[in-house]
């Protein structure tokens, strides 16, 4: 097989890591939503936090999304 | 790509002026410009929008005001009460990195935080900080920070957890800021390169265009979401990092 052949597959390897993040977002807002639904008044104090989960999850979506880049662009 | 250049083309960094200073390079650079213009604008619109100091305040005063209370509550929530002489040092941090973000979404302009040279120095800032004033306030007390609230047969397999999910904390701290600015505008300009390159092929290209200029659209803004949530989770966790040095013992 060729290098660069080998490169675009690595690549979309690589992109596999964000299906981990998908659902951790996923539980992130399905969790919040069903919460807020049980208890409306609580779930504006929680806002921050929900955003603070989303932040943080979508980061390690984004390093799998990094390594892909570095894979194609790098050196 | 149509436009003929690639999707990192907008990160590279361009020399002005050419220096050198004691067999380091210097030269101030596109990036200097930008943290340069950062700092000025952020100073500008501080020491304009209080400028009348009235005690019941204009528009731009509020908004001046909101944004320090904004600031103040989370380092108070996240350091405690004691831990306010780190309010400046946060409020800094905080606003440099929002403003960086916020001037790195301008078309053609320079995103300062998409290279992790400058994140990493900063979340080595952020670090040195807690260290030394851990050891400085607690002495050796600090390293209780490593000793977690567990039966002891249980500490030589913790103690190690403990000190590389330290060691790793400056990584992830400017990994994820870098990471996130890097990605976020690849992606922007590679879905923007599909409007260009659609539109070429034609009456029903064009046509096929507007999903991708739609998208690109809900993109620039998740892009302005992130731009702040990363400069504020950025904050919160130094507010953290403060914390634990402020309270070593879990």
């Amino acid at each position: 097989m060729e290098a660069e052949a080998a490169k675009f597959i690595g690549a979309g390897i690589a992109c596999f890591g964000m299906a981990g993040a998908a659902i951790g977002l996923g539980q992130i807002f399905g969790n919040f939503l069903s919460g807020s639904l049980r208890n409306p008044s609580a779930s504006q104090g929680q806002f921050t936090n929900l955003l603070l989960g989303f932040a943080l999850t979508e980061a390690l979506g984004i390093f799998s999304f990094l390594v892909a880049l570095l894979i194609l662009f790098g050196a | 790509m149509a436009a003929g250049k690639g999707p990192l083309d907008q990160f590279v960094i361009k020399e002005y002026v050419p220096l050198e200073f004691a067999g380091l390079d210097v030269s101030f650079t596109n990036s200097s410009l930008w943290m340069i213009i950062a700092v000025v604008l952020t100073s500008a619109l501080f020491v304009i929008s209080i400028q009348g100091r009235s005690l019941i305040p204009g528009r731009a005063q509020s908004v001046a005001e909101l944004y320090y209370e904004f600031v103040h509550n989370m380092v108070r929530n996240g350091v405690g009460a004691d831990g306010m002489k780190f309010f400046p040092f946060v409020f800094t941090l905080f606003t440099f990195i929002l403003m960086c973000n916020m001037l790195g979404m301008i078309p053609w302009s320079f995103t300062v935080t998409s290279h992790i040279i400058v994140t990493f120095a900063l979340a080595l800032l952020v670090m040195s900080v807690v260290i030394l004033y851990g050891i400085y306030k607690n002495g050796v007390g600090f390293l209780k920070l490593f000793v977690p609230d567990v039966p002891v047969w249980l500490l030589p397999v913790l103690i190690p957890i403990e000190i590389i999910s330290f060691l790793s904390r400056p990584v992830s701290l400017s990994v994820r800021l870098f990471a996130n600015m890097l990605a976020g505008h690849i992606t922007l300009k590679v879905f923007a390169g599909f409007v260009i390159s659609m539109a070429a092929l034609g009456p029903l290209g064009v046509l096929g265009a507007v999903m991708p200029l739609l998208l690109t659209l809900a993109m620039t803004m998740l892009e302005f979401l992130v731009a702040f949530l990363q400069a504020f989770v950025f904050a919160t966790l130094t507010c953290m990092y403060l914390h634990d040095a402020l309270h070593p013992s879990h």
